[in-house]
């Protein structure tokens, strides 16, 4: 594992307390560090800074020095080096920690700025929190309860913009909810790169939109939702659909590609509603993909397999996995794995640990498309490097499982144990399945899962706990948000059982049992436990495959570091 | 005692009969003479002028120019532009015009000395929208100067070359603003830059050390060059040199433009002598004097304290007509000479009407970038404007004074002030006006008085 | 854009006067709205891509500016000026005579496309208040009988040219 670089540490004094931070952090960052809330709207940590909101008015000083010899002034009164304070507010957005750096944020003068921000920015608002997606998180909304006058003094007409305005197929916009803190534009401009957002007209009036004709559709689109502080930007997909107080949070792993953003799924009693980016500044800093969102839609899809089948027709747990044990005696040695790259570690090596003890190849199926150079990688499995790790494969996968085809030609394979891989989409031919007995492992109908002896519906990723490897080697956990559909059964019970068959001693399936296997057997992950892995993964040596040519290109927080690899390179 | 003489350096030719704005004729007046001799001496010889002449700003904040040209970072190895604030913007003023309509060259001639001095090598003119003649003007002027070799590549035949281009603005009073107007050049729209880290003499035009300078102050530049900063500093008063342009309008006999020594010259005898007094049948009620965002005075109130003559403290006690029209001394009333432009109140004007207009100015120009001005100058807007046309509540001056508070020292700008600054000081100085409204309204005008919203 | 090729030289021109083609954008609106009198937008996409930028760029910038219109105007611009010095000395009179001269009211077109009259914000010509620009000329002291004999002159010119 790699210990991140020590940063230089300077002392700065927030409200009379010293604390240490990095040297130029933030003024708002080095706060949060000391516990200290700097309450703020434009701000934010992944974006260039504005500072138009004011919110984050407080004072600021420095050590007093003599201009002539640079010694330190003393003050009389406290014995102390004497503290210049600057009479006007600054902003704490815009202000980087230096030594001796001195702020303020409890004193008079800047609960009035904050206050007087707060009765700005509500004069011109509509005030419809009752109908207002965003109420529960809106910043506005927390800032009221402190710095709030709880009545208005403004008597006058409120200006009058847009309402209900599409600015892509799953944002809408409401203009008079605007703050105008240009979050969205800049997440547009500086992230997305797709400059399609604006203001236009001036002063109050001034009103955010897209121009004419162009949308905000690119797959990032949902992110300018997720930074907008207030209810102007909602999700047309999340919109009145739940209110966010009854949700519950689960961190989890955008599986679109080996990227693995870090997100967070919000669910009630058993129903996702909605999946957001958790931050992780290794890897998608505060983002993910739109595409990545709509994939809890799956937990709920027609074509969930959440009946066991053998042979066809409806069965039990208990009879499949006896089916499995015979097809495994009676075609021993002519048995094949295909595992698969969106299997958690755990999975994977359970899938080695039975193809271990069935003597059987294993297989994986590779899927790269184009990157997007943002937060979707080349490679659209989220754990090849989990099977490098675990030892299910040593090279890396194609596309075709040509020759798995081969051998079922030949005749020298007889079953194939599929875990959630359709061997059609992976080049075997109608008659070719037909020739073998297969046992399939997975959550979704497909040609395989009908073509199947055995079928062994699983989980989701939402339904399960597991760890993935992305592109940059960082095992990354994530976890169960929602129990398992009746039928369904944890990817790692059946493949820990299936592995018992066939190497006929007992094998783990919970998964802090399976760690301590998996750290004894897998070197590089020696020192870990499901248990301890931080909320923001932990990096491993990668040496032992650098020399692989992997499909990623350059993304966020990825470069790639082989020469050879290049983006979409056809497997 | 009658008012001291005009002392017209800057204004010399304006208004002249037969001065036109061509380069023979300033030739023939001993135009870009000076600018041949400034090219003789290193140019750090000419910003030690410049900082011993004193002179400060003439554009509004009166920052002095020497200090301004010593900020610039000279060791960035990135280009060092000058932009020519030639905006004109501030309600009120409106000498820098007359500069550009009537004698461009001593412009080009200031803007070349000082590109020399600081090693510029691209000079803009940003002229305001609203000069379209004195854009053709400059244009003219500046390729008259470039084929004399006064400008452009090898300047009187040296190695060093610097390109003038002008830059029409569109209407936008925040162009005014140096960070909004870089903003502006750079074909954005002109929000004003948070400083730090943007200090145009570090990250200025296209994140490169920038010297933004007014017109009239460029063309005190050439007249430093001319007499050397020592001499000029001797114009004017102490830590105030120089002649300054002011500009005054309305109720006065004889509006119009004024140089001066700057404090040689106090608002009485400016307003009384030079400018011939009240209308007829009027008094003075109110005067602003350094532009329309500059703190009201009151006539009839009076200054007391004390303030250094030499170098001694003395008490001053002092009627507005006794104030002497320099950066310090408004300053130490509690306003500004600002832009020098004096706009002056009879009193058949309403302050509550007056200040109305000028909130209506500052809603319509405030850029919309930060909460406070953009919130707080609409909603005072709306507050004054609804007094004088719907209902006056006894309590809407104190609002409007609170809603000022909010605004001022808070902003990204400086507009923050100017907007705050009216209101804060017609409330405090006329807040009987305010609080009586609602029945001076119901007393018809008497006629001849204007609507002023 | 149809732009006359006087238009077009001029437009190459003038982005040679900037290390970065977006400084020109408020040049190449001035430019194309002298010929064709508004930005449409299909003027901001072609400002956009000859200064290579996005749409939007270009049309934050002009709704900012007042100067720069999305609609056509009347035959001959009249701006008077609205701001403290001017209105101290009848500006809003001098408005008011030029909507009733005309039958409109600022901001719009007059009914039979000679002017449009617009109450703007300071000219900076205030010794000569009130002041009006027709136009790019100006024109100072417009009390109201100014402002009728200005009105004179432009609806004689307009039946001149009937």
């Amino acid at each position: 594992m790699i210990a991140p670089a020590k940063p230089e540490l300077v002392t700065v004094n927030i409200d009379g307390k010293e604390i240490s931070v990095p040297k130029g952090t933030n003024v708002i960052e080095a706060a949060r560090l000391g516990g200290i809330d700097i309450p703020h709207y434009c701000y934010h940590p992944k974006l260039t800074v504005v500072g138009n909101c004011r919110m984050c008015l407080i004072e600021m000083g420095m050590p007093a020095v003599d201009p002539a010899t640079k010694a330190p002034v003393m003050d009389p009164a406290t014995g102390k080096q004497k503290i210049n304070w600057i009479p006007r507010p600054q902003i704490g957005c815009a202000t980087n920690a230096s030594a001796g750096l001195h702020i303020r944020t409890q004193t008079p003068q800047v609960k009035d700025c904050r206050e007087g921000v707060m009765e700005f920015l509500l004069i011109n608002h509509p005030l419809d929190c009752p109908i207002c997606d965003q109420a529960g998180e809106c910043k506005l909304q927390e800032q009221s309860t402190g710095y709030g006058r709880g009545y208005s003094r403004f008597i006058e007409q409120k200006n009058v913009k847009p309402k209900r305005t599409l600015l892509g197929p799953r944002v809408m916009l409401d203009d008079e909810r605007c703050i105008l803190c240009s979050r969205c534009i800049r997440f547009s401009q500086e992230i997305a790169k797709d400059d399609v957002l604006g203001f236009i007209d001036r002063g109050s009036y001034s009103t955010l939109t897209c121009y004419p004709g162009k949308k905000l559709e690119n797959n990032y689109s949902l992110n300018t939702v997720d930074i907008c502080p207030v209810g102007a930007l909602t999700s047309t997909d999340f919109r009145f659909k739940m209110r966010v107080w009854f949700l519950k949070q689960t961190n989890s792993i955008d599986t679109e590609s080996s990227v693995g953003a870090n997100t967070v799924v919000w669910s009630r009693e058993g129903v996702i509603y909605r999946i957001t980016p958790r931050r992780n500044d290794d890897v998608n800093d505060t983002w993910m993909a739109d595409s990545g969102r709509e994939l809890y839609k799956a937990v709920a899809a027609e074509d969930r397999l959440t009946a066991v089948k053998l042979n066809g027709a409806a069965s039990t747990l208990e009879l499949a996995l006896a089916a499995a044990a015979d097809l495994f005696k009676s075609n021993a040695g002519g048995i094949a794995v295909v595992g698969s790259g969106r299997s958690s570690v755990e999975e994977q090596f359970l899938t080695k640990k039975l193809a271990t003890a069935l003597k059987a190849p294993a297989y994986l199926v590779s899927r790269v498309g184009q990157g997007d150079k943002i937060l979707v990688s080349a490679d659209r499995n989220p754990n090849v490097r989990g099977a490098l790790v675990t030892g299910l494969i040593v090279s890396l996968p194609s596309s075709q499982l040509s020759a798995l085809a081969a051998a079922i030609d030949a005749g020298t394979v007889k079953t194939v144990v599929s875990v959630g891989e359709d061997l059609a989409a992976a080049g075997l031919t109608a008659g070719q399945l037909a020739k073998v007995s297969v046992i399939y492992l997975g959550t979704h109908a497909n040609a395989t899962s009908a073509a199947a002896r055995v079928v062994l519906p699983t989980l989701t990723v939402f339904e399960k706990n597991g760890t993935f490897v992305n592109q940059q080697f960082r095992v990354q956990k994530f976890l169960k948000a929602v129990p398992a559909p009746a039928g369904a059964t944890d990817d790692l019970v059946v493949l820990a059982k299936l592995a018992a068959a066939a190497s006929g001693t007992a094998v783990a399936s919970e998964i802090g049992a399976l760690w301590s296997a998996i750290a004894a057997a897998v070197p590089a992950l020696g020192t870990m436990t499901f248990a301890n892995l931080p909320e923001t993964g932990l990096l491993l040596d990668a040496t032992p495959w650098a020399a692989l040519p992997f499909a990623e290109g350059e993304t966020l927080h990825y470069k790639p570091s082989s020469a050879k690899a290049t983006e979409g390179r056809p497997a | 005692m009658p008012a001291p003489a005009q002392r017209r350096i800057i204004f010399q030719h304006i208004d002249e009969p037969g001065y036109t704005n061509d380069l023979a004729c300033y030739v023939k007046h001993g135009g870009y003479e000076i600018m041949k001799k400034a090219f003789q001496r290193p140019p750090a010889e000419l910003v030690d002028e410049v900082k011993k002449s004193g002179l400060r700003g003439r554009g509004g904040a009166g920052f002095p120019c020497g200090v301004k040209w010593g900020l610039l970072d000279k060791k960035s190895g990135k280009p060092i532009y000058l932009v020519v604030n030639a905006d004109e913007s501030e309600p009120g003023t409106f000498k820098d015009r007359y500069i550009m309509h009537q004698d461009p060259h001593q412009l080009i001639e200031g803007i070349m000395i000082t590109c020399f001095a600081n090693n510029v090598k691209q000079a803009y003119i940003y002229i305001r929208g609203e000069f379209p003649h004195g854009a053709r003007i400059l244009e003219k002027a500046i390729a008259e100067a470039r084929a004399a070799n006064f400008c452009g590549p090898n300047v009187l035949g040296s190695s060093y070359g610097c390109e003038i281009y002008v830059h029409r603005g569109a209407g936008a009073y925040i162009c005014g603003e140096e960070t909004g107007l870089i903003e502006s050049l750079e074909g954005k729209r002109p929000y004003p830059r948070i400083k730090p880290p943007y200090f145009p003499a570090v990250l200025g035009l296209y994140q490169c050390p920038t010297i933004v300078n007014n017109v009239e102050t460029l063309c005190h530049v050439k007249h430093i060059a001319a007499m050397g900063g020592a001499e000029f500093a001797k114009i004017g008063t102490p830590n105030n040199t120089g002649t300054r342009i002011l500009c005054v309008s309305g109720h006065v006999q004889k509006p119009g433009y004024y140089e001066f020594e700057v404090g040689k010259i106090t608002m009485g005898e400016l307003l009384n002598d030079v400018c011939g007094g009240p209308l007829p049948g009027r008094k003075f009620k109110a005067v602003i004097p350094g532009g329309s965002s500059a703190k009201v005075l009151k006539f009839g109130e009076r200054f007391k304290g004390k303030r250094k003559v030499g170098a001694e403290m003395v008490d001053y006690d002092w009627a507005v007509e006794d104030v002497p029209m320099d950066f310090d001394c408004l300053g130490m009333i509690g306003t500004m000479g600002g832009s020098g432009g004096v706009i002056v109140m009879d009193d058949s004007v309403n302050m509550v009407e007056a200040l109305a207009n000028i909130n209506a100015f500052y809603a319509h120009e405030s850029c919309g970038q930060c909460t406070p001005c953009r919130e707080g100058s609409l909603w005072m807007k709306k507050i004054s404007s609804r007094m004088v046309h719907g209902a006056a509540r006894p309590e809407d001056g104190q609002l409007l004074k609170s809603v000022a508070d909010q605004i001022a020292g808070r902003t990204i700008c400086a507009f923050g002030e100017a907007c705050a600054w009216p209101t804060q000081s017609y409330v405090a100085k006329f807040g009987d006006e305010f609080k009586g409204y609602a029945d001076a309204k119901k007393t018809a005008k008497p006629g001849g008085v204007t609507d002023l919203i | 854009m149809n732009l006359k090729p006087a238009t077009l030289s001029q437009i190459d021109e003038v982005i040679t006067h900037y290390p970065t083609k977006r400084s020109a954008t408020l040049p190449l609106l001035h430019l194309i709205q002298e010929e064709v009198g508004f930005i449409s937008n299909e003027a901001i996409e072609w400002v956009a891509a000859k200064l290579g930028l996005q749409p939007i760029n270009v049309y934050e910038v002009v709704t900012f500016y007042p100067m720069f219109r999305q609609k056509p105007i009347g035959r001959r611009h009249i701006k008077v000026c609205r701001t403290l010095s001017c209105a101290l000395l009848g500006g809003y009179k001098t408005c008011a005579t030029f909507e009733q001269e005309f039958h409109t009211h600022a901001g719009e077109v007059s009914p039979d496309g000679e002017v449009t009259v617009e109450f703007v914000e300071c000219l900076a010509s205030c010794g000569t208040a009130p002041v009006v620009m027709i136009d790019d000329e100006l024109h100072e002291k417009v009390d109201a009988a100014k402002a009728k004999q200005l009105s004179d002159q432009i609806k004689a010119e307009a039946q001149a040219r009937k």
